[in-house]
């Protein structure tokens, strides 16, 4: 059994809503970053994560054949309609778990783009390929940031420990296998694939700040079923405030 | 067919963001054909990607090129490596010291101040006005400068 359009354009789907609800998480940090430095860094990687939300809801759009665009499928969906993991959704909180969060997200989404950029589907590499490239500076930087804050003070290194803290529940639903038909057809790559390089990756990283791993505990898991937590409503009831109010609006 | 002529028009639209140099210049033209100019955008979040391309569309209509359409294409992603050596000039002319080609990022990755010319640089922030560009300041004139990264 094949895969057909329809299930391309639901994975497309779920990874165009991790780009999205965490780049418009980021957006909120906008103006109140504890630096300057800090305020671009996370307003561009929101960009970057917002650009690539629209490539790939606009090319989900394109295989519904329903009239849906990027923007549609953004500010038209109902909670319940979101696939994004649970991590993207999660509240900012202060600053150190904001960058555990960014940590753990850019590198599980670089490994997972490396290994789409071979995707059977060619939209779906050729957008893998170029996303990495932005995903890597990510990555990179944010793990920068977690060795500054965890070799840094005591508060800093405490603040960050608890951020990690509250992150690592989500870890696992990262890792979940989509469509096993997408697998089977090369378009979607299991991320238990990388599983063991993502670890090597972040155990690198928690060496250098001086970071215990967290233990182990029961994953928290559904949003790629639809199943969110309280935060995802509160954020898209802020995102889509305009389409709600003034539906179709246009610039 | 007139792609000469439409290159050599392309040629003359500015970046928005950095109006000294082209968007030939700059590498996101990537192919003009019979019917479409081909373009690409540097970052996928960069919002200057629709001014880009509104610009492109009055340049076209401007020369009658009006049945020409414009196509975006991401893959090969964009690189500063497509950056044309008139484009660095320009670009450090301006004040924005250019990207190193990324076969050469073995030796010094330190920008030359564009101002003065000398190394004795050091970054203030990885990011800087545009996803693009990260904040240096040169330790002897000590001016500020903006440093096109290398992508
Ligand atoms: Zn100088």
């Amino acid at each position: 059994m094949g895969a057909d359009r329809k299930d391309i354009a639901r994975y497309a789907i779920s990874l165009g809503d991790d780009s999205l609800i965490l780049g418009q998480r980021l957006g909120e940090w906008c103006g109140h970053a504890p630096t300057l430095e800090i305020d671009l860094f996370l307003a561009n990687i929101a960009l970057d994560l917002i650009g690539q939300a629209t490539l790939l809801l606009d090319y989900a759009g394109t295989l519904e054949g329903e009239g849906r665009d990027g923007d549609k499928l953004a500010f038209h969906r109902d909670v319940l309609d979101f696939t994004n993991c649970l991590l993207v959704e999660q509240p900012n909180g202060d600053f150190g778990r904001t960058i555990a969060r960014q940590f753990l997200f850019s590198n599980f989404q670089l490994l997972l783009f490396q290994a789409l950029s071979n995707s059977t589907d060619a939209t779906i590499a050729g957008i893998a390929r170029k996303a990495a490239k932005e995903v890597a500076y990510h990555a990179r930087v944010a793990s920068e940031w977690m060795v500054r804050l965890g070799d840094g003070t005591e508060e800093s290194a405490q603040r960050v420990a608890e951020g990690l803290d509250w992150s690592w529940r989500f870890v696992d639903e990262l890792f979940e296998a989509p469509d096993a038909k997408l697998i089977e057809a090369g378009v979607a790559v299991d991320p238990a694939s990388f599983r063991p390089a993502f670890d090597a990756a972040i155990d690198a990283v928690l060496r250098d700040a001086c970071l215990a791993r967290p233990a182990d505990r029961r994953a928290t898991v559904g949003g790629r079923r639809g199943h969110h937590s309280e935060h995802l409503g509160h954020l898209l009831s802020q995102m889509q405030f305009l389409q709600r109010t003034y539906p179709d609006a246009r610039w | 067919m007139h792609a000469g002529s439409i290159w050599t028009l392309l040629d003359h639209v500015p970046d928005p963001e950095i109006p000294v140099i082209s968007i030939v210049e700059l590498g996101i033209v990537r192919d003009v054909t019979e019917g479409a100019v081909v373009l690409t955008p540097t970052y996928t979040g960069c919002p200057a990607t629709f001014a880009i391309e509104s610009a492109v569309r009055t340049a076209l209509d401007k020369a009658g090129f009006n049945d020409i359409a414009i196509t975006r294409q991401i893959d090969p992603p964009w690189t500063t490596d497509w950056i044309s050596e008139t484009g660095r000039e320009k670009l450090r002319a301006y004040g924005i010291a250019p990207p190193p080609h990324s076969n050469n990022l073995r030796g010094t990755t330190t920008p030359a101040c564009p101002q003065c010319g000398s190394s004795h640089t050091e970054e203030l922030s990885r990011f800087g006005s545009t996803p693009c560009k990260a904040l240096w300041r040169c330790l002897d004139c000590a001016e500020p400068f903006d440093h096109f990264k290398c992508h």
